[in-house]
């Protein structure tokens, strides 16, 4: 049995990376070259890592699955990345980060993860300015920043409302200018199929050539995953398509021990459903909620025109719970008190399951056109998707599936539970608790590509000097293999009549109603029971046409399906086991009387990771616990 | 809605493609055109044909997978609008869509309406980025940069990498591509140091994948998702002779 070992070490918190850090040993320019490591994925955490391993010399290698790494789901964060700055003269600093990543996250994630990510995010800013990623700027020619949900300082950076794609296009041309140099080879049109363990150690990968439908072996010293959050499984969601869990659950099922699994983040602004077909919500940025007010009428099923409705008719009902922090509270809070409203019968539009979120006050304050100069994308990508134009009355949004806070347990090294093989960015679970704030995953991403994973690495690697390349004809690699190409096998045996779009989708309504929002015992129950039935129905019943030996798209998706059962199985497990409300995870039976979460800090400060067993078997949940040193343990009030 | 879809069918890169024909009933107005194709590929699956292969992934317009050639224009009828963005809304009931990939020769298909546009990353390759490694970096503010310049350079940098723009061109030239970049870098302090070396090589990269020359006729610019202006071709070949020039002086 894994015994978990968080690897944390002693020293004052604002002291621990750095005193670590000197003590981590080093790899010498001439032994890097011949280091191979493996990144899978190349978002900004990903490709922040490569780039940065390649400029060490570490000869690298990068796999995505997309046709170029510049489309790395990285690329559609909107609204900012955040760093303790202080520009504002605020009085902000990488403490008060720090607090506000402990309380936003409510008190789950471990303080010295945290308090690392807060310190380095200085040196992400100056890292992307210097590498011209277009930061908006003041008049004056320095940063801007503005304000984002759960805090009361202004640190957020952004580049309009496409922060992720300028901070991934800079993390692109970084990771360009390795491939130029060689150090960096890349790999894109692979999925990443399975982890390949050698003595215990992850000495490789299974990937699939998308195009030619090759399975391919690649060996190195030290496997990293980039590969992202598992919000897909609500098919609904914010994500991109090709988004998905199968990487990380590759390595779950190999042993690598998976955290905090139910943590999932709903945003609250999103553009709602509005048709059957729809295979994605869009995003509308959080930062939207600096000038916007959120509102629903205080009339049940009042149906007329949003601007018809007077000011006294209207509830904005943020501002009313939350008076302190109003329209910018944190992304949890604000998508239970929407879907409160919509619940209570007061929801706007035909479906009545959507809020307004409105911005005539700050057009009547600001004009339009410094509303037009700060969300302008935003609005424009409004207007298209739903035909209405946000300038003349207010968007409607609902909450849809986000991020996922949950993901690999990692040691402080972001090292996972199988030696040499290490997740960073969405893939693991540490920085953030039961809720992450807004601009905050930009942050972590970046900072555990570019500035703490090639430290701690080095201290892994440096016992690999004299190992020499690894084999891929070993058996460890023929088995990973023999194994992936039976799964493909199987799939495409089964010969079935619906589609892996549909299966997606029909287990997504099974997670968004059972292990969604709110959850309760007996849901939660029935959602695991409706999982079993409808894995079983999928292994009956999967059509896939064509062949595994060409671009396969219907079987590129109903392999990640097949993982997704697992999954939301295991989220449903692991919500059920925390008998507490805690962010983004609200059980009914745990609330207060005002209906916000009620955790309970005796019974579950502690990290749940989860240990595979087997395809049927209950997994083993160790618990990690969490200590508090340098935050109070409090109710989280935004009151 | 009702509509007749003709589409490119090419079963990989090396075999011959052709329409195909498919009509198609009940189109909801509210559907994008991506998924109107979900639909269409569904309805296949389900008679037993191989389904549309499309690339996609972001729908929302940010990630530059998804590029159709759509009714003889990239990205179809509308304006800074992609592929994903369009709904089908946008086009009359009863209308024959006709639906390709990108067709230039640096773009070689591989399938349906997927193509090979790997000879973009190869441009970036050349020199899309600024030398400087991890760790280098000055204080963010020591580079003052007034706002009017910042904005331009987003203008630039917003680019998607979708290839509307040479698949617009009749000589197939991915000039507007390439200086979006070149244009990004050569208005700053951090990329101007290199900005010589840096047009050089990227046009260069260019001219080897086989993308064409502009002859100004902007329709890059007009189909363009994320209308990216030709002031910045008008900028880089500023860069690339100056950069000529200085070489001829050193020489």
């Amino acid at each position: 049995m894994i015994k978990l070992d968080s690897k944390i070490p002693e020293g004052p918190l604002a002291e621990k990376w750095s005193r670590y850090k000197t003590g981590l040993r080093l790899v010498n320019p001439a032994n890097k070259k011949k280091i191979d490591i493996i990144v899978v994925g190349t978002g900004l955490a990903g490709a922040g890592a490569a780039s940065a391993l390649g400029e060490l010399g570490y000869n690298v290698k990068v796999f995505c699955f997309q046709d170029s790494p510049r489309r790395a789901h990285s690329v559609a964060a909107q609204g900012g990345i955040n760093a303790a700055k202080n520009y504002r003269n605020d009085n902000d600093s990488i403490y008060r980060l720090f607090h506000d990543m402990m309380k936003g996250g409510d008190y789950r994630a471990r303080e010295a993860n945290v308090y690392r990510a807060s310190e380095v995010s200085n040196d992400v800013i100056d890292h992307f300015t210097a590498m011209g990623v277009p930061f908006a700027r003041d008049y004056g020619g320095s940063l801007d920043t503005r304000s984002f949900g759960g805090v009361q300082v202004s640190r957020t950076f952004y580049a309009k409302g496409q922060t992720g794609q300028q901070c991934l296009l800079g993390t692109y041309s970084s990771l360009n200018r390795q491939i130029a140099k060689g150090t960096v080879k890349i790999f894109p049109r692979r999925d990443m199929l399975d982890i390949v363990v050698v003595e215990g150690k992850a000495r490789g990968v299974i990937t699939r050539n998308l195009v030619t439908g090759e399975l391919e072996r690649h060996s190195a010293h030290a496997v990293v995953l980039a590969t992202g959050g598992y919000g897909t499984v609500y098919y609904l969601s914010t994500l991109g398509l090709g988004s998905n869990a199968s990487a990380a659950w590759s390595a779950y099922r190999k042993g690598a021990v998976f955290a905090n699994p139910s943590f999932i983040q709903i945003h609250p602004t999103s553009i709602p459903v509005l048709n059957d077909y729809q295979c994605k919500l869009t995003l509308m940025s959080e930062s939207l909620r600096n000038d916007g007010r959120v509102w629903v009428p205080k009339e049940k099923g009042d149906k007329r025109h949003p601007n018809e409705i007077a000011e006294e008719d209207r509830d904005y009902y943020l501002e009313r719970r939350y008076p302190a922090f109003g329209n910018l509270v944190p992304r949890d809070v604000a998508s239970r008190a929407a879907k409160e409203r919509c619940d209570a019968g007061y929801g706007a539009g035909d479906t009545g399951l959507s809020v307004y979120l409105d911005f005539k006050d700050a057009i009547n304050k600001q004009g339009e056109k410094a509303i037009r100069d700060k969300y302008g994308n935003l609005f424009e990508m409004y207007e298209k998707i739903t035909g209405v134009n946000p300038y003349k009355q207010p968007m409607r949004i609902y909450p849809a599936g986000h991020y996922t806070m949950g993901g690999l347990w990692v040691d402080y090294n972001l090292m996972t539970t199988i030696p040499g093989l290490y997740a960073i960015g969405e893939s693991n679970f540490s920085d953030h608790g039961a809720n992450r704030l807004g601009a905050s995953s930009l942050m972590q991403c970046s900072g555990d590509g570019y500035f703490i994973l090639p430290n701690t690495i080095s201290d892994y690697l440096a016992d690999d000097i004299r190992t020499g390349k690894i084999p891929v004809d070993q058996p460890a690699f023929e088995e990973a293999e023999k194994q992936v190409a039976d799964r493909i096998q199987k799939i495409m045996d089964v010969g079935g009549k619906e589609t892996a779009s549909s299966f997606h989708k029909r287990l997504g309504k099974i997670m968004w109603d059972y292990c969604g929002m709110r959850r309760d015992a007996e849901g939660l129950k029935k959602g695991m029971e409706l999982l079993i039935q409808l894995e079983e129905e999928f292994w009956k019943n999967i059509c896939i046409p064509g062949t595994d030996k060409e671009l396969n798209q219907e079987l590129e998706k109903a392999l990640k399906v097949a993982d997704f059962f697992e999954v939301g199985r295991l989220m449903c497990e692991d919500a059920l086991q925390r008998e507490e409300s805690c962010g983004a995870h609200f059980r009914e039976e745990h609330q207060t009387e005002t209906g916000e979460a009620k955790r309970n800090d005796a019974k579950f400060a502690y990290v749940a990771a989860w240990e595979y067993q087997g395809p049927k078997a209950k997994p083993i949940l160790h618990k990690e616990a969490l200590e508090f040193k340098y935050v109070e343990l409090k109710e989280r009030s935004y009151k | 809605m009702n509509f007749t879809l003709k589409i490119w069918r090419q079963k990989n890169a090396n075999a011959k493609g052709s329409f195909q024909t498919y009509p198609l009933k009940d189109v909801s107005p509210e559907m994008s055109f991506l998924e109107m194709l979900d639909y269409l590929n569904n309805q296949l699956i389900a008679r037993g044909n191989e389904p549309v292969t499309f690339e996609h992934d972001c729908r929302e317009g940010i990630c530059g997978s998804c590029g159709l050639y759509i009714n003889g224009r990239p990205h179809g009828p509308q304006r800074s609008t992609t592929t994903c963005e369009l709904h089908m809304r946008d086009f009359k009931d009863g209308e024959t869509i006709v639906i390709e990939p990108w067709r230039s020769k640096a773009f070689p298909v591989i399938k349906d309406l997927i193509v090979d546009r790997s000879s973009f990353e190869r441009i970036m390759h050349a020199g899309g980025f600024v030398n400087v490694n991890v760790g280098c970096a000055p204080e963010s503010n020591s580079n003052p940069i007034g706002k009017l310049i910042a904005d331009k350079v987003f203008d630039a940098a917003a680019c998607i990498g979708c290839g509307a723009c040479v698949a617009a061109c009749k000589n197939s030239s991915a000039m507007l591509y390439a200086a979006a970049k070149i244009a990004q870098y050569a208005m700053i302090p951090q990329g101007k140091v290199e900005a010589k070396e840096r047009v050089d090589k990227m046009v260069k990269q260019m001219d080897a994948e086989g993308f064409g020359f502009c002859s100004n006729t902007y329709a890059c610019e007009f189909d363009c998702p994320k209308g990216i202006s030709t002031d910045f071709i008008a900028l880089m070949n500023r860069e690339f002779f100056s950069s000529k020039a200085c070489k001829q002086k050193h020489a």
